[in-house]
C-alpha cells in the first residue's frame, strides 16, 4: 500500500532522511522506532505533505501512485491520514464545524453528496462516545485548552471518521496516561482490517503491546536499519537505541 | 514657539468655503453651532498628517475636489433586515417609514429648527471631519427613544448617484434613561462612482440607557467615506458599537465615547475586511471623565492585496476617573506581501487607580494551522477561509441578533470565496 523508495530530505540545507526505504502493506500494522533525531517526525510530515521539507530523492507511492506531486489535501483524500505529535489548536473554529469541513471535503473529492446534518452528528456522537469523548468538548474551539490526552483521542476520532486507508500515528502514546493509552490503541485496533494499513511511530514499546504490530522497523540517522517482528520491540526496551546509534548511516 | 504655518488652501478647501458662504442662509437651524465648526475648519483646513490623529489619513491630500450636493436618486439596493422596522435613506435624506412603539423620528431639519443642538460632548476635544459635518448637515434624522423603551430600528442608507457627490446626513439619537435600543445601520452606495460620505451619528444615552449599534459599510468601492460616532453615557448607561466594514476605497471611522456618568460601561469593535487598494482607518477617542467606567475595544482587521488598514485607539482616563477599568485590542491579519497595518494604542492614563490594558497585533495565517487543516482534506483557500472567518467571527459573535449575526458571517465568507476564485 505505502512504498518510499530511496527517500533523501532536507531542512534548510540539513539532510534529515538519507534513502530511506519502507514497504507497508495492505491489512499491516507497521511500527518505526528509533531514537530522538532519528528523523521519525521528519518522516511522517513528508509523507502528509509539509512543506518546509525538500526532497531531493526518491518516491512516496501510496497504491503506486507518487504523492509527492500531490498537495497535503489531496494526499488526504488519496487516504492518507497523519495523527499529529503535537495537535493544533486552532482559535474560534468549532470542533463540529471542522469534522464537518473536512468529512465534506474528502466526501467531495470522492464525488459523494454531503453528509445529512443527522447522519453527521450520529456518526461523530458514535465515533466520540467510543473514544470517552464528552460530547461537550465537540463544540469548544478544535484542541483550544484539551489536555494532551484529549488532544489525542481527538486526532483518533478524526482518523475514525475519515476512515484513512493508510494511517501515520507520530508518537500518539507520548503525553498519554495509560487509560487514554488503551483507549487510544483500541480506537486503532477498531480499524484494523486487510484494507487498512497503520505506521505506528513511536520511542517506547508500551504503545505496542496496545497495538501489537505485524512488522518494527528500527530508524536511525534517516534510515531504516533493522525489520523484524514484535520481538524487537522488546529488545529495544531492555538494551536501548545505544548500538544503532554508532554504526548506522 | 513655531510661527505659525501658512498652508495653501487647496482646490477642496476653497470650494468647501465657497459653498458654506452660498449656503449659510439656507442650512437649516443649529446656526450658532454652524458657524463655529465651521470657523475652526475655516482656520485649520482639512486635516493633513501633519496632525497627528490624522498622520495615516492625510485627509487634505486625499480629498483633492468636493463633490457636488448629491441631487439625483437613481435605482439601486437597499437592505432589508429581519426583525427591524426600518427607515430608509436616500444620498442621506430620510425617506420616510414608520418608527416603532417607544420612538420617534423627525427630519433633522426640523429638529433643528425646533431648537435641538448638536452636540457631541467631546470637551475640548474637536475634530475637523465632525466640524464640517456640524457646518453643512441638512439630512438625517433626530431620533428619540423614550425613557423605559425597548426598540429596534433599521436604518438603510443607500446612496443612488450616478456622479460624484457628496452626502453629509447626520443622525442624533437620544435615549432616554433606562430605555434599550438595537440600532442597525446599513450602508451602500453605487460601484465605481467617487461619491463621498461625511457622517455623523451621535448617541446620547441616559441614565441606565442601553443601545447596541451595528454599523455595517457595504459602500461603493470608489466612495470616500468619513463617520463618526460620538456617544455620551449618563450614569450606569451602557453601549455597544460595531462596525462591520468591507466597502468603501477610502474610510475613516471614528469613535468618540465620553463618559458623562459613573457606572457606564461602553464596549467598541469592529471586524474590517480590506483588499485591492482599499484604506481604511479606525480611530478611537475614549474619554473616561468620571470615575468607575468600564471600556472593552475588541478590533479585528483582514488586510489583503495591497490594502492597509490603520487602527488608533486612544484611551484617556482623567485625574478624577478613578476605578477606570479598560481594556483594548486591535490584532490584524495580512494575508498578501503587500498588505499593510498600523496599529497604535495609546493610554493617556491620568488617575492612578486604574486597570488598563491593550494589546496589538499583526500577523499573517498560521502555516502550521493551515497545514493541520490540510492534511485533513481541506483544500488551502478552504483552510484559509476557516481561519480568517474564526478571527473576525471573535468581533461577529459579540451582535445579538442572530439574523443580522448570520448575514454578517455571511458576507465574510462572500468575501472570501471572492477571494478564492481571483
Amino acid at each position: 500500500m505505502l512504498e518510499i523508495k530511496n527517500l533523501h530530505v532536507e531542512i534548510d540545507g540539513k539532510k534529515i532522511l538519507n534513502g530511506l526505504n519502507l514497504t507497508v502493506k495492505a491489512g499491516e500494522v507497521a511500527a518505526i522506532m528509533g531514537p530522538n533525531g532519528s528523523g521519525k517526525s521528519t518522516l511522517s510530515y513528508v509523507i502528509a505533505g509539509k512543506e518546509d521539507y525538500t526532497v531531493t530523492e526518491g518516491e512516496i507511492l501510496l497504491d503506486g501512485v507518487n504523492v509527492l506531486e500531490m498537495e497535503p489535501h489531496e494526499r488526504a483524500h488519496a487516504g492518507l491520514f497523519l495523527a499529529f505529535q503535537y495537535p493544533l489548536e486552532i482559535p474560534g473554529v468549532a470542533t463540529m464545524t471542522f469534522l464537518k469541513a473536512a468529512l465534506n471535503a474528502q466526501a467531495k473529492s470522492r464525488g459523494e453528496d454531503e453528509l445529512s446534518p443527522g447522519e453527521f452528528m450520529k456518526r461523530v456522537r458514535e465515533a466520540a462516545g467510543q473514544l470517552g469523548i464528552n460530547p461537550d468538548m465537540l463544540k469548544r474551539p478544535l484542541n483550544v485548552g484539551f489536555s494532551g490526552g484529549e488532544k489525542k483521542r481527538m486526532e483518533i476520532l478524526q482518523m475514525s471518521l475519515l476512515a484513512p486507508k493508510m494511517a501515520i500515528l507520530d508518537e500518539t502514546d507520548s503525553g498519554l496516561d495509560i487509560d487514554a493509552l488503551r483507549i487510544v490503541a483500541e480506537g486503532v485496533n477498531a480499524h484494523r482490517d486487510p484494507n487498512h494499513a497503520f505506521l505506528v511511530i513511536t520511542h517506547y514499546q508500551r504503545l505496542l503491546d496496545h497495538i501489537r504490530p505485524d512488522t518494527v522497523h528500527v530508524m536511525a540517522k534517516g534510515q531504516i536499519v533493522r525489520t523484524g517482528g514484535p520481538e524487537i520491540a522488546l529488545e529495544l526496551e531492555e538494551r536501548g537505541y545505544a548500538e544503532y546509534l554508532g554504526n548506522a548511516a | 514657539m513655531a510661527n505659525p504655518v501658512v498652508m495653501m488652501r487647496t482646490p477642496a478647501e476653497t470650494a468647501l468655503i465657497e459653498r458654506f458662504a452660498a449656503e449659510k442662509a439656507s442650512l437649516p437651524g443649529a446656526s450658532q453651532a454652524r458657524a463655529e465648526a465651521f470657523a475652526r475648519f475655516e482656520a485649520k483646513g482639512l486635516p493633513s498628517k501633519r496632525i497627528e490623529s490624522y498622520h495615516y489619513t492625510d485627509v487634505r491630500n486625499l480629498m483633492r475636489t468636493v463633490a457636488p450636493v448629491a441631487n439625483d436618486a437613481v435605482a439601486g439596493e437597499t437592505m432589508t433586515l429581519d426583525g427591524f422596522p426600518r427607515l430608509g435613506f436616500t444620498n442621506g435624506r430620510w425617506q420616510g417609514g414608520d418608527a416603532p412603539a417607544g420612538v420617534t423620528v423627525v427630519p433633522l431639519a426640523d429638529a433643528y429648527r425646533d431648537g435641538l443642538a448638536p452636540g457631541l460632548g467631546m470637551g475640548e476635544a474637536t475634530d475637523i471631519v465632525v466640524d464640517l459635518n456640524t457646518a453643512f448637515a441638512r439630512d438625517g434624522v433626530a431620533i428619540r427613544v423614550a425613557a423605559g423603551a425597548e426598540a429596534r430600528l433599521h436604518l438603510a442608507f443607500s446612496e443612488k448617484t450616478s456622479a460624484p457627490a457628496s452626502i453629509l446626513p447626520r443622525v442624533i439619537v437620544e435615549i432616554g434613561e433606562g430605555a434599550s435600543l438595537m440600532l442597525v445601520a446599513t450602508h451602500q452606495g453605487p460601484a465605481g462612482i467617487a461619491y463621498q460620505v461625511n457622517e455623523v451619528v451621535e448617541l446620547r444615552l441616559g441614565k441606565q440607557a442601553k443601545v447596541e449599534h451595528v454599523r455595517l459599510n457595504l459602500s461603493g468601492d470608489k466612495a470616500m467615506v468619513l463617520s463618526s460616532v460620538a456617544a455620551t453615557l449618563g450614569d450606569e448607561a451602557e453601549l455597544q458599537t460595531t462596525q462591520i466594514a468591507l466597502g468603501g476605497e477610502v474610510c475613516r471611522h471614528q469613535v468618540f465615547v465620553t463618559y458623562q456618568g459613573e457606572n457606564a460601561k461602553a464596549a467598541i469593535r469592529g471586524a474590517t475586511m480590506l483588499r485591492g487598494h482599499q484604506h481604511h482607518d479606525t480611530t478611537l477617542v475614549v474619554d473616561h471623565a468620571v470615575p468607575h467606567g468600564e471600556s472593552r475595544e475588541l478590533f479585528r482587521t483582514v488586510v489583503d492585496g495591497s490594502a492597509h488598514g490603520v487602527f488608533q485607539g486612544k484611551i484617556i482616563v482623567r485625574p478624577h476617573a478613578q476605578k477606570t477599568d479598560g481594556q483594548m485590542a486591535s490584532n490584524a491579519l495580512l494575508l498578501s506581501d503587500d498588505a499593510g497595518m498600523s496599529n497604535k494604542p495609546e493610554l493617556e492614563i491620568f488617575a492612578d487607580d486604574v486597570v488598563c490594558a491593550h494589546g496589538a497585533t499583526c500577523g499573517s495565517l498560521d502555516e502550521n494551522q493551515l497545514f493541520y487543516l490540510q492534511a485533513r482534506g481541506l483544500p488551502r483557500k478552504v483552510a484559509e477561509a476557516l481561519l480568517v472567518e474564526a478571527f473576525v467571527g471573535e468581533v461577529l459573535e459579540t451582535v445579538s441578533d442572530d439574523g443580522l449575526r448570520e448575514t454578517l458571517a455571511g458576507l465574510v465568507s462572500e468575501w472570501m470565496r471572492a477571494r478564492a476564485v481571483s
